[in-house]
């Protein structure tokens, strides 16, 4: 792109001091040059558009092989978003705020089966039991605890 | 390569007019060729370069027609555009049909109602058929569907698979997010959490 803009920057003063047939060309690298633009920018678009996803799909923290995909401005960008939706979160929902990445799904039950899809380690619910999650092993968990962790892969949740 | 990016819409079919020479410089590799047109030459130029070069006094293009929006098609879908396999007559039927319509050609009219009506024709039998293949195969619906009139069928469908879903008790079970599902195959190793 900037080849284009530079010869298209040199022509232009050309065109200026009387070369008129150098202006369709110019035109004509003008043309490509927003058309590259455009790409770009739609790409990049996209590319916004499925980290904001990821943070209501999966969660607040991006596991280290999509952060190695992002650049630094993406990196910055999803912090902030971050930062916004959590501040947005704090002010509605009365005192505690209202975690609207949770129950996306309505819910029919406070505890669901969740089955282990893979060795996850050691997992704390909040009467201080410790449950370890194994893979394969099954357990009856409350919901909000397990929500992320099915959305990440790490449990699986089963109907009766 | 110029041509290279994005959706490549159908070329349209350019004339340049008036001008003694006009320099065209292609990019190839590392190397920048050019090529030179004398006035009246045809060429075929995607559209968004032909709507970059074209002006209302035709100074540098005039555009001519894909023979999918002259006359004699266009009777053929005022019979019945039903018939017409959109999918090969170039994919995106509509949406490069309503960007012609910035050539200031003296058909604009009849090549907007010509579009608009086969939408209106066409879309009865999209919605229906959206609408009633639950689990089955259904590339013999789309095949000759555009662009434009899959992703219709694609949203009907994923409409008829949520409410199915529902019916079926499954619309409060929680799933993987479709990220995890496709990076699935890779090796998935940290759980930084």
């Amino acid at each position: 792109m900037r080849t284009l803009y530079d010869r298209n920057q040199a022509d232009v003063s050309e065109a200026k001091s009387g070369r008129t047939d150098l202006i369709f060309l110019i035109r004509f690298r003008h043309c490509c040059l927003l058309r590259n633009q455009r790409c770009i920018l739609a790409y990049l678009y996209d590319r916004l558009l499925r980290i904001r996803a990821l943070r209501w799909e999966y969660g607040s923290v991006l596991p280290n092989t999509i952060q190695f995909h992002m650049s630094a401005e993406e990196v910055e960008w999803f912090s902030r978003y971050k930062k916004s939706l959590a501040t947005y979160m704090r002010s509605v929902g009365g005192e505690e705020g209202l975690d609207l990445t949770q129950d996306i799904k309505p819910p029919k039950s406070l505890y669901i089966e969740v089955r282990c899809l893979r060795d996850y380690g050691e997992f704390e619910i909040d009467d201080g039991t410790t449950i370890l999650l194994k893979k394969n092993s099954q357990h009856f968990l409350p919901r909000w605890k397990c929500e992320q962790l099915i959305r990440q892969g790490v449990l699986e949740h089963i109907l009766s | 390569g110029w041509r290279a990016e994005g959706r490549l819409q159908s070329p349209a079919q350019v004339h340049s007019l008036s001008l003694r020479l006009l320099y065209l410089y292609f990019h190839g590799k590392d190397n920048f060729w050019f090529f030179s047109f004398m006035q009246g030459s045809k060429l075929e130029v995607p559209l968004w370069l032909a709507k970059g070069l074209h002006d209302s006094k035709r100074r540098i293009i005039s555009v001519e027609l894909p023979k999918i929006y002259k006359e004699a098609w266009r009777t053929v879908f005022s019979a019945d555009a039903n018939v017409v396999d959109l999918h090969k007559m170039g994919p995106y039927y509509y949406g490069f049909g309503s960007q012609l319509l910035n050539f200031d050609n003296p058909e604009n009219p009849e090549i907007a109602q010509t579009i608009l009506q086969t939408f209106i024709s066409r879309f009865r039998r999209i919605m229906d058929s959206s609408q009633n293949a639950y689990n089955e195969d259904t590339s013999a619906l789309v095949a000759r569907l555009d662009e434009l009139e899959r992703a219709l069928f694609r949203a009907g469908q994923k409409g008829l698979n949520d409410f199915q879903c529902w019916e079926k008790g499954q619309a409060s079970q929680i799933t993987a997010s479709s990220l995890v599902q496709n990076y699935g195959k890779r090796k998935f190793t940290d759980v930084d959490c």
